[in-house]
């Protein structure tokens, strides 16, 4: 594969995708699930949700199979007194917040999430925060973000919580200000491995947003780059904006072709000069491209159908049909955000059928017709659709799986191939 | 508002879920905002169903707020109708649909569908996952039955000679705790009895099953959580008593079959019945005499709670130190219960209230729900899981029913496990500092590795465990170093309770310190 240094205008011309915009039953989650990784990510923080009992059952059931010995978020139920009026909720919500401080000493910064029932009886959370961050400080930080299914889905909820901890970022200096922020959640693994290859390039003044401790000082400025790792930040780009940071145009770091065009991206706007990437770049690159080939011995012209999950669709679409030869059928996605996937969307294969929204029953109708080899969606769908004879993906693992870079490559593939090895072996033993 | 780590039932509108997905050719719409479709992995993942819940969720987003939520309802109701055509209609708000008011109900009737509606009204900030199923099937027996209500002050017409006594079996759901395997040893029970079983329901039956309900002569209330309400008025209307009885652990399955056989009218042999008993035998055998007076904690859901209390006291001969329920619509048996065992039952849906007691009682053993769980890691006490909220690991693939004879050895064979076994314990005893069996140690027949539980294994937990801060008011007691070593060699699961016993007793004696010797004379004070 040629190195993308060399090709350094875009080769492919965009092409204007004309997704198919469906409305009706939207099988997807609401921002509050982005609780389950954040609360590992950012350690000494701790979510709040204000809802009601239907919030907080959700997030135990999608948590709660790990025994928590103290759990690092929980819900401030509300119930009929609460709608009754709202000073009075505030008033409850001072209450709770105390006793849960009171039993936390150790938390450093506390999200107050917002719900669909807070939302919709408009309990304005953020001046909540704004008061009790002021009975609280400096010991306790207290920011808020909206994680209601009727704002955000899914990894909307990380964009939400990430846009806030920005509002709340220090002044800048100009002095102190971070050449280059990477943005959204990545495994500690990952961030490990970006890091070493940020310093062989010769970056100096480089972070990673969210930091693992909330206390970590960054400063973001007009000479502070940013560069997405993930394609689902829309408001914590628009604020880095505010701050005057710029964002690198990029490809997202998926795959080979996408890591190696990602950190392109970043150097050469850092200045990094085309053969210094080359050579660090390339033992990597190489070594990546290796580890792919058993997958794709598996996966090579098996066709894919794409529910709306995480926004992650049409990146991974577009790796596993560029390097693992896979063909696309229909790619759904929950938003579409054409200038953070312009670059994607220029390496995806025309024939894409682009899906934005849901009409799920509908969804299901294509999906059943077109008989794909493998169906990515979600774990509602997964069983249901494994009993009709579908081989499966369920989506959501790829928001919990290291997938980002070079050495994930192959393991970004194995997760797609594994359901079809298993498939194969079971059934040959029922064979047998 | 109330804080809550963990909650012990959802919101009513999934208790809904649970009796449309355990049915068949019954719909749900239900009028929610995006991402409540989360329900839908309780029955795909958790319980491992093959099909998607009969559920339709409107699931609108803020930008709909604008508009006409309504009519966009009256669309999800007529879609659904046209592409799933069932046989029962049930429609209804989820938390943040009712605060939008919309009335799902009066809004599908002018639909004019060709099949009944069921309008159902839960309010989500009031009442939970337990009412709200009960309250579901309860209108749904009433609004399928009503053709058949005796009318005032008739009797129900005596079985006709030669015909088999039959029953209903009543309350088993979807994610309902064991609730497969329950009905099927009970059913089978039953046939054995010589009692018909008329018609399951919700688990498996169908709106024309529900029709029939008052065929049968009696109904077995198999889970008064969900069938209570049902099984009442069935008695009013139809004239069919109800059992009382839970056939849970050898004793409890013994009063069920008696008391089965006198509301069907039939003889038995209930000695005949449970001679085979190998729960009975393994609790008799000479290896579990080191089980006695165990101190257990008991929380659940009421049916579960006051059986696994009969069960723990009267067969297992553990001392049950408390006994508590979620199920405040059963409050008053589980009291009842608990005065039996000279206890004070706890009634709460707080999960902290529910840590602090335990913390409170050092137990040896808690008998919960999966939230005991958390409560017994952060407290290192072994647990095991009786009742619901359940997850995944505790809808196992194996026949493993709660309810009747095989369901009194999984009683037996689950609690047991957890405890450390018998010579492990004698020898824990008697030396220390051993470099694998080392006190703290987890029970080895575990599988764990030796390091004590303060090292998570497996889980990716790291967290630190902190010690149960037993803060008996202001005063702080200070333990010399030499009863503090002495208390270090009792072994660590009754070693909360004996530095409990041992502070309460020198606060009594007004002593600011506690030596050696107070370590002894507490322990002398509370055995005498």
């Amino acid at each position: 594969m040629n190195s993308v240094s060399q090709e350094v205008t875009v080769d492919t011309q965009p092409i204007n995708f004309q997704p198919l915009k469906e409305r009706g039953q939207r099988e997807v989650f609401c921002g509050l699930t982005g609780i389950i990784w954040l609360h590992r990510k950012i350690q000494d923080a701790f979510f709040l949700v204000v809802g009601s009992r239907t919030c907080a059952h959700l997030i135990q059931s999608a948590a709660g199979v790990m025994i928590f010995a103290e759990p690092r978020f929980a819900t401030a139920i509300i119930d009929d007194r609460d709608l009754a009026g709202l000073a009075d909720a505030n008033d409850e919500l001072d209450k709770v917040v105390k006793q849960l401080l009171e039993r936390r000493p150790d938390i450093k910064l506390l999200f107050l999430v917002g719900s669909c029932p807070s939302e919709v009886i408009k309990l304005d959370l953020s001046r909540a925060a704004q008061r009790l961050g002021k009975t609280f400080a400096p010991k306790v930080r207290i920011l808020n973000y909206s994680g209601s299914g009727i704002e955000t889905t899914f990894t909307q909820g990380e964009d939400a919580c990430l846009a806030a901890l920005v509002q709340d970022l220090p002044k800048s200096a100009e002095s102190d200000e971070l050449d280059l922020l990477v943005v959204g959640c990545l495994a500690d693994v990952v961030e490990d491995q970006f890091s070493r290859i940020f310093k062989d390039l010769g970056l100096k003044s480089f972070a990673f947003f969210p930091p693992r401790e909330s206390t970590q000082k960054i400063v973001v400025g007009p000479k502070t780059k940013y560069l997405l790792a993930q394609p689902f930040l829309t408001d914590t780009a628009r604020f880095l904006e505010n701050l005057g940071a710029q964002r690198v145009a990029a490809p997202f770091p998926l795959g080979v072709e996408g890591t190696e065009k990602w950190f392109w991206a970043a150097a050469k706007e850092l200045g990094v000069s085309a053969d210094a990437f080359e050579k660090v770049i390339a033992p990597q690159r190489d070594r990546a491209n290796k580890s792919l080939e058993p997958h794709r011995e598996i996966l090579k012209g098996k066709s894919i159908f794409f529910f709306p999950d995480s926004q992650l669709e049409i990146p991974l679409a577009r790796y596993l049909n560029r390097e693992l030869g896979m063909k696309l059928m229909e790619v759904g996605v929950p938003y579409l955000h054409r200038q953070h996937m312009a670059e994607e969307l220029a390496m995806l294969d025309p024939k894409t059928q682009l899906a934005e929204g849901q009409n799920v029953e509908n969804q299901l109708d294509r999906c059943r017709e077109q008989q794909p080899d493998m169906v990515v969606c979600g774990l509602g769908l997964a069983n249901p659709l494994e009993a009709e004879g579908f081989t499966t993906k369920w989506s959501i693992e790829l928001v919990f799986t290291p997938i980002q870079g070079f050495n994930q490559a192959a393991d970004l593939a194995e997760l797609f191939a594994r359901p079809l090895t298993r498939k194969n072996k079971l059934m040959m033993v029922e064979a047998a | 508002m109330k804080l809550t780590l963990w909650t012990y039932e959802g919101p009513p509108h999934v208790g809904a879920m649970r009796i449309a997905t355990a049915m068949e050719k019954v719909h749900y719409v239900l009028h929610a905002p995006q991402g409540d479709t989360y329900a839908d992995l309780l029955f795909t993942m958790i319980e491992r169903m093959k099909k998607r819940p009969p559920v339709t969720y409107t699931t609108f987003q803020a930008r709909d707020l604008g508009s006409d939520t309504a009519e966009l309802f009256k669309d999800a109701a007529r879609t659904a109708y046209a592409r799933f055509k069932p046989d029962l209609l049930m429609v209804g708000a989820s938390c943040t649909a009712e605060l939008i008011q919309d009335d799902p109900g009066g809004l599908a009737a002018a639909l004019d569908l060709p099949v009944p509606i069921l309008p159902l009204e839960l309010p989500a900030y009031q009442k939970k996952e337990n009412w709200g199923a009960a309250e579901t099937f309860y209108q749904m027996v009433r609004l399928l039955g009503q053709a058949f209500v005796l009318p005032p002050g008739q009797q129900r017409p005596a079985r006709a000679a030669g015909v088999k006594p039959s029953c209903n079996i009543l309350g088993p759901t979807a994610l309902g705790f064991r609730h497969r395997d329950d009905v099927e040893e009970i059913s089978r029970l039953l046939r054995e009895l010589g009692i018909e079983v008329n018609v399951v329901a919700p688990l498996g039956a169908n709106p024309a099953d529900i029709a029939r309900l008052h065929e049968a002569d009696f109904n077995v209330n198999l889970y008064p959580e969900t069938a209570n309400t049902a099984a009442t008025w069935m008695t009013r209307s139809f004239g069919q008593p109800s059992t009382k009885a839970i056939p849970i652990g050898f004793k409890g399955t013994q009063a069920f079959i008696t008391e089965v056989c006198q509301l069907a009218g039939i003889e038995c042999d209930v000695q005949k019945f449970s001679q085979s008993s190998k729960a009975r035998w393994y609790a008799l055998s000479v290896d579990s005499t080191y089980l006695t007076n165990k101190r257990v904690f008991i929380f659940g859901d009421a049916t579960h709670a006051i059986a696994a209390a009969k069960v723990a006291a009267h067969e297992m001969g553990f001392k049950v130190v408390g006994l508590g329920t979620y199920s405040r619509e059963l409050a008053r048996e589980v009291r009842e219960a608990a005065a039996e065992l000279g206890l004070e039952a706890m009634i709460t849906d707080d999960y902290l209230e529910v840590e602090a007691k335990i913390t409170e009682l050092q137990p040896e053993l808690i008998l919960g729900t999966q939230m005991e769980r958390h409560i017994a890691k952060r407290l290192q006490i072994p647990c095991a899981v009786i009742s619901s909220p359940v997850h995944v690991q505790d809808f196992p693939a194996r026949y493993s029913p709660q309810m009747g004879f095989e369901g009194a050895c999984v009683l037996f064979d689950s609690w047991v496990h957890p405890l450390m076994m018998g010579l492990e314990e004698h020898l824990i005893g008697m030396f220390r500092g051993d470099f694998e069996f080392h006190e703290g140690a987890m029970p080895s027949h575990l599988g764990h590795s030796s390091a004590p539980m303060k090292v998570e294994v497996g889980s990716g937990e790291a967290e630190q465990i902190t010690a149960p801060n037993l803060n008996l008011g202001s005063q702080t007691l200070a333990w010399e170093t030499d009863a503090e070593k002495e208390l270090n060699k009792i072994p660590f699961f009754v070693r909360g309770k004996a530095r409990r016993n041992t502070e309460k007793y020198a606060v009594e004696q007004g002593l600011l310190s506690i030596t050696l010797e107070t370590l002894y004379d507490a322990k002398a004070h509370f055995k005498s």
